[in-house]
């Protein structure tokens, strides 16, 4: 397995150099630019259907994963795949259902792990990601990602009923998720309800009873640590 | 105009296709634009040399050309339909274009033909480049497009080019899905890639596309540049494993790597800059006497027990300051080593002082002021309290004990927050704590000194144990790996919240720590003073062996006598060779002892209690033994410590640094290993950013203390007669002023001696101050201005609350109302966004039509129209909640503000 994955690694590497350089203004490429590059990108194999998308590979403009994190992403998506579709062109095509990310040792201690996948899926029955997908995930949880853009998808994560606000049922979601499944960890009802009255009377600004995005964002970028511990490190 | 824009979509389609067939990317604009401007000339003249060529090519570069206006035309009528606007004079305009462009074309042809010669240059260089390109034919159309832009136009495109490139640059922070993500790349990289030339005029063209070029490639680089220091950050993945125990604990590791790092570089510029010099062009070991050992030492030198105490062969070797020699350059490079010495020792505080500041200012950049904290506690247990790098399912049970003790202790809080019981014995009880801390440091202060003044008295003597040539060292580093313990035990008289007692612990510990370096260094001074009084005598001596030497009787005069053999001669006790060994030493017991205690307090126990567990009267892995945890602060603090340590010792033993590289290198994989096989995760998970600057606020202080000792022997002792770059000066720092005697011209000597008056330099502290108050000032303005707007935003709140309740109560069906709408307005942010999006496409396609066609301006801007109005729909959707708040708040708000004004004098 250790040698074929690099030898995929290696493909998606040409892929993406060849692909991932930056597009804009491709009238002022220099021809030094293509010494070189034309021999490999002719020895890729070409999927049977159709051409491939020109700027599929800008990833890392796209994301804020850098070059080896795309590698090593890429080859963990495939650890997940059946060996028959381990082709670069076929993973990226291929979706993974939902148990076999949750599956992954980052995400295994995760109480928000069905949540986070149920975000960041795009599949119309939200429950398998695509390479894409993950690569959005992992760039969010990423360490250079901004906090604007964590704490919109932490907000979406902590969103459970997907209605774009936080309610109560919400927040007592997230309270059981955080506290776990333990019953000596639980917290009776009356806490729960003291917990979120107090956390409705911190954060919602506008007195309609629910959390909206830009309340959570106002709380969010106060906190000290949140950046640093919103992080998956693949 | 629009048939030149066509153009260029058609011709980057062209070059599309192109590459597809030979695969072979895009070529230079300059290469592009020049061969298109005399394209007839060279197709003929390509055509009839490479008569045998690939008739593909051509095909690839001729076809565009016939087939061009009909293409074009073809084109426009469907963009036409698509926009549903007359397009009667962008035909027109399109063989206007046409025609314009080929007559321009045939005056350059022929202005190009007159100097035969340079044709001829450019044609073969366009021969060669030639395989290369495939879309340089219609680039002929789009390069007197740009000139006939106006200047509006010329703006406006510019503008939404910027923000196309702005697009692209900040598309990573959108939180759209990739495919979306992908979608607007390519439409913002088409679009600025349609217009990226049409911008630049005439012969600034050129260089306008070389300016990109040497752009695109600069970011090219600097990104690759990124993805190799990435990709040479070490440990990366095993800190990733240890991550699974909490980021506090990677934070270790982390800090332990930046160590590292820190310590490479002065390694560097100690083994480079002065090591190394010393060895390759000083003089060998073995010539003079302060490079050999001497003759009551020899027979012993090289006994490993004598070594390991850093005597013997190792004392007289280059890692130890009395090693080098006082000449003032050495070998053929004439280099200055003494000088280099002095500034390299500098240097080292120097650089760590910068790189620790440096990494202070850049933690405090990312976090917020912490004084606000206190209106979220709740909100912030809620939302930021769980840790997504845990991996690891015991560290994952422990935080949910730990966050639902947080929760209910709050809640406790929160519910009697102003119960206070028996504050008197709390008070006893605290103070007893703090006095029978005080009475341990001092204690421990005392026996430190003690024991050095002891080891001073063995040293004098002959043939003493083992333990008696150690006794300093291990007193000290039991005394570091007893008392914390004693100290955690009595700080639970206390009863702080763990927080607090986290910080009060680390600070005992820091002054324990402190205390001992600083007896110990005490002690030192005392000995090397004595030292310093004895040399005087031992210099006589010297002198009088050599005297003696040289001119007793009983030798023949006629032959010189051979020179006393360096071995012999009496010598002085080089203080700072003794002052280097004593870092030298302590840092390896203190490392030692580190090993041990793993090994023993964490590894056996591990091994002790998971084995003997299957025979044991109670549960040893939940009862008493149970598995070590991993002590985070302490850790940190020895590190600390340990680093104070080295740039104390650094100048007397320059082989301190290499030893320390060493000592963090192999720390740091035992320790991982310890972590990952017998540690369990910390029952009590603190955050580990919170606490960083704190621990780099310590470093900061040692670094200080430790640079405090090596001044004062800089600056105020003598150095050793006959050891050391400095000997025979009255003070280190003459090497200084030697040089610049020596070495720099006259003037310059001059201006040092200016610069070094009394005069210049009190007046220089005196603004330093007075740039210090003032900043001082105005930082403290700022934050008294950041903590009126947070109380505003309070009062804001407040009466926000209050009139909410009152018209929650007159009128419920109206608050519901306006509940509903809000809601729904934040429901509908999100989707504002989304529709912001199509907006923008729209946006990306009037220019095109704009561009294309001056002519039917009106109607271009009759379909612009609708995108404008959808933006200003979803405008006030997507604001008015904001301008919904600000309007009841306003008035209410002033009077608050006016009350809080009049109730705050106060």
């Amino acid at each position: 397995m250790g040698g074929s994955g690099s030898r995929l690694s290696k493909e998606l590497l040409a892929e993406y150099q060849v692909r991932g350089t930056p597009v804009p203004g491709e009238f002022a490429r220099g021809p030094a630019l293509a010494s070189g590059v034309p021999g490999r990108a002719a020895g890729r194999v070409r999927p049977p259907g159709g051409p491939l998308n020109p700027s599929r590979f800008a990833f890392q403009e796209l994301t804020f994963l850098t070059k080896q994190e795309i590698l090593l992403a890429h080859k963990r998506f495939c650890e997940l795949l059946p060996q028959e579709h381990r082709s670069v062109e076929e993973s990226l095509q291929i979706r993974v259902s939902l148990e076999q990310i949750l599956s992954l040792p980052e995400l295994k201690a995760n109480p928000f792990k069905e949540r986070i996948c149920r975000v960041f899926s795009t599949s119309p029955a939200r429950d398998s990601l695509s390479f894409e997908d993950f690569l959005d995930l992992l760039s969010v949880f990423s360490d250079t990602a901004t906090p604007d853009i964590k704490s919109h998808y932490a907000f979406r994560i902590f969103d459970f009923d997907d209605d774009g606000t936080l309610n109560r049922e919400d927040l007592s979601q997230l309270v059981n998720c955080l506290t776990g499944q333990g019953e000596d960890t639980r917290l009776s009802a009356s806490e729960m309800k003291q917990l979120i009255d107090n956390i409705l009377e911190e954060s919602d600004i506008d007195r309609d009873g629910t959390i909206n995005l830009s309340e959570f964002q106002h709380v969010i970028s106060r906190s000290p640590d949140f950046a640093s511990s919103f992080k998956i490190v693949l | 105009m629009s048939c030149q824009l066509k153009g260029r979509e058609e011709k980057a389609g062209s070059g599309v296709r192109g590459r597809a067939r030979s695969s072979s990317p895009g070529t230079g604009d300059r290469s592009r634009r020049r061969p298109s401007r005399k394209q007839p000339p060279r197709a003929e003249r390509v055509a009839g040399r490479r008569g045998a060529q690939p008739s593909q090519k051509e095909r690839a570069e001729g076809s565009p050309r016939p087939g061009s206006p009909r293409r074009k035309q073809a084109e426009h009528q469907r963009l036409r339909e698509d926009l549903g606007k007359p397009g009667r004079s962008s035909t027109k305009r399109t063989c206007e274009g046409r025609r314009k462009r080929d007559g321009r074309a045939s005056l350059k042809e022929q202005r190009q033909r007159a100097p035969p010669k340079k044709e001829k240059e450019a044609l073969r260089k366009e021969t060669r480049k030639r395989p290369k390109k495939h879309r340089s034919p219609s680039l002929a159309s789009s390069t007197s497009g740009g000139e006939s832009l106006s200047e509006e136009e010329l703006a406006r495109i510019l503008e939404q080019l910027e923000d196309k490139k702005k697009l692209i640059a900040t598309m990573r922070n959108k939180p759209w899905p990739m495919a979306k993500k992908l979608r607007e790349l390519r439409e913002a990289q088409e679009f600025v890639e349609k217009y990226e030339g049409a911008l630049g005029k005439g012969k600034g063209k050129r260089l306008y596309a070389y300016r990109m070029l040497v752009a695109k490639k600069w970011v090219k680089f600097k990104r690759d540049f990124d993805n190799f220091k990435t990709q040479c950050i070490p440990w990366e993945m095993k800190i990733k494993d240890i991550g699974h125990f909490g980021s506090s604990v990677a934070s270790y590791f982390i800090f332990l790597r930046w160590m590292y790092g820190v310590n490479l570089v002065l390694f560097g510029l100690i083994f480079g800059l002065v090591i190394i010099p010393e060895v390759l062009m000083g003089v060998p070991y073995g010539s003079i006497p302060r490079k050999t050992v001497p003759r009551a030492e020899e027979e012993k030198a090289m006994d490993f027990s004598v070594l390991w105490d850093f005597e013997g062969y190792i004392k007289y070797s280059a890692l130890f300051y009395g090693y080098y020699n006082n000449q003032r350059t050495i070998g053929w490079l004439r280099y200055r080593l003494p000088m280099a010495y002095f500034m390299v020792g500098v240097s080292v505080f120097g650089y760590s002082l910068m790189i620790v500041i440096r990494s202070m200012a850049s933690n405090t950049q990312g976090s917020t002021s912490e004084g606000e904290n206190a209106n979220f506690t709740f909100s912030f247990k809620m939302f930021t309290s769980w840790d997504y790098l845990i991996g690891n399912s015991e560290t994952a049970d422990n935080k949910y004990v730990s966050i639902t003790t947080s929760f209910k202790e709050s809640i406790v809080d929160e519910q009697e927050s102003n119960k206070e019981e028996n504050i008197h014995l709390t008070r006893f009880l605290r103070v007893l704590a703090n006095f029978l801390i005080i009475c341990c440091l001092c204690g421990s202060g005392y026996l430190i000194y003690f024991v050095v003044k002891r080891s001073q008295e063995f040293s004098k003597m002959q043939n003493v144990s083992w333990y008696e040539r150690n006794e300093v060292e291990i007193v000290m580093s039991l005394l570091g790996m007893f008392c914390p313990p004693l100290f955690e035990t009595i700080a639970t008289l206390e009863n702080y919240h763990p927080r607090i007692g986290l910080k009060w612990q680390l600070g005992r510990i820091f002054a324990l720590f402190l205390g001992n370096l600083y007896t110990f260094l005490l002690a030192l001074m005392d000995d090397v003073h004595l030292k310093l009084s004895n040399e005087e005598t031992i210099k006589n001596i010297t002198h009088w062996t050599l005297f003696n030497y040289y001119n007793s009787s009983g030798w023949n005069e006629s032959v010189p006598r051979p020179p006393l053999h360096p071995a012999d001669v009496p010598r002085g006790s080089c203080w700072e060779t003794a002052v280097g060994i004593e870092f030298m030493r302590l840092t390896v017991s203190d490392m030692l002892v580190t090993y041990i205690t793993i090994l023993l307090g964490d590894f056996l126990r591990a091994c002790f209690v998971r084995f003997m567990n299957y025979c044991w009267c109670w549960d040893l892995e939940a009862g008493f033994p149970s598995y070590a945890e991993f002590d985070i602060s302490g850790n940190v603090l020895g590190l600390i410590f340990n680093q104070g340590m080295i740039w104390m010792g650094s100048f007397y033993a320059p082989g301190l640094v290499g030893i320390n590289v060493l000592r963090l290198l192999t720390s740091m994989y035992f320790q991982c290993w310890a972590v990952m096989s017998s540690n369990v995760p910390h029952e009590r998970v603190f955050k580990a950013s919170r606490s960083s600057n704190f621990y780099m606020g310590l470093l900061l202080l040692v670094l200080f203390l430790s640079l405090l000792p090596v001044a004062y022997t800089i600056m105020s002792l003598p150095p050793s007669f006959d050891c050391g770059p400095f000997s025979g000066k009255n003070r280190m720092y003459d090497v200084i002023q030697e040089t610049i005697e020596n070495d720099f011209p006259t003037f310059l000597g001059k201006i040092f001696v200016f610069l070094a008056n009394p005069g210049l330099i009190i007046p220089a502290i005196l603004l330093m101050f007075l740039a210090i108050y003032y900043l001082n000032s105005v930082s403290k303005s700022l934050s008294r201005a950041n903590a009126q707007l947070r109380k505003k935003i309070q009062a804001l709140r407040e009466v926000e609350k209050s009139h909410k309740s009152v018209t929650g109560r007159t009128t419920g069906r109206d608050s519901e109302d306006t509940a509903q709408g809000t809601s729904q307005n934040a429901t509908q942010l999100p989707l504002t966004k989304e529709g912001m999006t199509p907006h923008s496409a729209s946006q990306t396609q009037t220019p095109d039509k704009k561009a294309e066609d001056p002519g039917t301006f009106g109607s271009a801007s009759g379909t612009t129209l609708p995108a404008s109005q959808g933006l200003s729909v979803a405008r006030p959707t997507g604001f008015r909640p904001d301008s919904g708040h600000a309007r009841p708040q306003t008035h209410p708000w002033r009077s608050a503000s006016g009350k809080s004004a009049q109730t705050s004098p106060h």
